[in-house]
């Protein structure tokens, strides 16, 4: 037998990237990428450099202006002005579009979807789908209706990318910070600085899980062991996470956490603050009135 | 109360426990019938084996937990949920009282180790100018100043570990409450631990450790208390007389019968 002809069934049978090695990848990589958001929000760029207060406002104008707007252009000239902010705010240009674009569509079409046909959006056929005399049944995608779609696809696609870029150019507890000087309730930003610190411990529970189980496994296991598997280790990962959680949660009150999130930074607003708090406002004044029709 | 020491100083109590008993969830036992007086300055080694109550009495001493039974004073006041209800009165008893939990990835929940050093002088109500002080004298003093912008969950045991006492160093509490601080160290690290809570005692700090390692008992305290049997504690006295006390050890699971008198195995995770 031939070293090929003895190597080439190994090959056929080694697994292929499975459910476990999916998951493993999938928690790694979140954990990367949220390092990688407050890599970005430390360093020194255009956006790093305002105060957290006038992005978030600035990000509501752009975000308000974006919801009224009735105009596709001024929606997507805003998503443009987006892009040099982000490479000035050393945000790379490749991931910030990934980030947006690569999966958004695919939820939002879903939900889109259906306003592109005849049935939901009358008006001028542009496609047509199905057409049967008897019974009549006709299914045609309209020029309306793709308008109404790509209203909504960039629209999701515009204000996503706004938050993006907010949140990868301001470190997670400023903003916090941020959130209750403006006066948003405390309850919800307790809750959203508690999502964000159990995310990891979560992350870091599941990744442990998945690694415990593919230490012990031989071979492959069908999909449906896996699923089986998946079910099970769901609850024991919620318990877990909870009792990590409470801890979590006792080392805060320790160290003086008494509900109130707190952060080093004081702020103070510059005439730069002011000047880009008055453009961003100027900004999505003009989008609105420019996108009235 | 201040009471009488043995060379004639008056030394602050810092913590009474008279009768204390502690139930989870009102049903499992994890403490049962602690007497126990700390005063100000005194190293102790609390010993026990696998969930003997070790931890549990150490965050009932912090004030995280409440006794469900006895009473538990803490710097001459009475500790009660309903006491620490108040901000000042919590801020000032966390202000004194510092807790190493076991396992640093509990402690540690910060995005950056700066943000870690900081968060307890910040939430402790210190000002900014005090916070940035105190923050960067406890990461000089752990030789951390290099992780300052590092997540911790990217950490080495060892550096997660010194992270975790420079987050607690960085208010500079009267009282140390130590979980298991040897628990996954290599042996330089355990070294520089304990010189680092030689310091601390030099200092007169009171310093309380929950351990199972017998082997730093010695080092860590001038009074060992033993957990046995039903959450109790059974056994007290110098770390010698403790130690020297074998039998007891080994009923008490904290010495492996076969190894006697040759090598102290310690009994293994969290109490």
């Amino acid at each position: 037998m031939s070293i090929t002809r003895a190597i080439r069934p190994m090959r056929r049978s080694r697994p292929a990237q499975g459910f476990l090695e999916k998951s493993l990848a999938g928690f790694t990589d979140a954990l990367e990428q949220s390092l990688f958001a407050e890599e970005i929000a430390r360093q020194a760029g255009l956006l790093q450099g305002l105060d957290p207060r006038v992005k978030l406002l600035g990000a509501l104008a752009l975000l308000i202006a974006v919801s009224f707007s009735r105009n596709l252009v001024v929606i997507v000239a805003i998503y443009l002005l987006t892009l040099p902010m982000a490479a000035l705010s050393r945000v790379p240009l490749g991931f910030y579009f990934k980030r947006v674009w690569v999966f958004m569509p695919f939820f939002t079409g879903l939900i889109a979807l259906p306003a592109l046909l005849n049935i939901f959006t009358p008006g001028p056929a542009l496609i047509t789908l199905l057409d049967i005399a008897q019974p009549r049944i006709y299914l045609a995608i309209t020029l309306p209706g793709v308008i109404t779609a790509a209203f909504l696809l960039v629209r999701v696609g515009t204000s996503v990318s706004i938050t993006v870029l907010l949140i990868l150019t301001t470190r997670w507890t400023v903003l916090l910070r941020a959130l209750r000087v403006l006066h948003m309730p405390q309850a919800f930003v307790l809750i959203l600085g508690m999502t964000y610190r159990y995310i990891f411990v979560l992350l870091h529970t599941a990744n442990d899980m998945f690694l415990a189980r593919k230490s012990r496994l031989l071979g492959r296991v069908s999909s449906a062991e896996d699923r089986s598997w998946l079910t099970a280790s769901m609850g024991v990962l919620l318990t877990k996470s909870y009792g990590l959680s409470e801890d979590v949660y006792l080392a805060m009150q320790s160290r003086g956490f008494r509900g109130e999130v707190l952060v080093l930074d004081t702020f103070a607003m510059t005439r730069r603050d002011w000047v880009w708090l008055f453009l961003f406002l100027a900004g999505a004044a003009m989008a609105i009135w420019l996108g009235r029709v | 109360m201040p009471i009488a020491s043995n060379n004639g100083h008056v030394r602050e109590t810092i913590f009474e426990l008279e009768n204390v008993e502690y139930m989870y969830g009102g049903k499992q036992r994890a403490l049962k019938n602690i007497n126990l007086r700390v005063e100000a300055g005194e190293s102790i080694a609390i010993l026990g084996a696998n969930g003997s109550g070790k931890s549990t009495l150490l965050k009932l001493l912090d004030a995280l937990y409440y006794p469900t039974r006895g009473t538990f004073r803490a710097f001459g006041e009475m500790i009660t949920e309903e006491s620490l209800a108040d901000d000042s009165r919590a801020f000032a008893f966390r202000r004194r009282v510092g807790l190493v939990f076991q396992d640093p990835d509990v402690q540690l929940f910060s995005p950056t180790v700066w943000d870690e050093v900081v968060f307890a002088p910040l939430h402790l109500g210190l000002s900014r100018s005090e916070v940035i002080e105190r923050a960067e004298w406890a990461m000089d003093m752990l030789n951390i100043t290099h992780l300052r912008e590092r997540a911790p969950y990217r950490l080495s045991g060892g550096e997660k570990k010194k992270v975790a006492l420079a987050s607690v160093l960085s208010f500079r509490p009267d009282v140390w409450l130590l979980d298991e601080p040897t628990a996954s160290l290599d042996p330089r690290s355990t070294t520089r631990l304990l010189d680092f809570l030689d310091d601390l005692r030099r200092e007169g700090k009171t310093i309380i450790t929950a351990t199972h390692d017998l082997e730093i008992v010695e080092q860590v305290s001038n009074r060992a208390l033993v957990f046995c049997g039903d959450h109790e504690i059974t056994m007290e006295g110098t770390p010698q007389q403790v130690l020297a006390d074998e039998a007891r050890l080994i009923e008490c699971n904290l010495l492996q019968e076969r190894r006697r008198g040759r090598v102290i195995l310690p009994a293994g995770g969290a109490g």
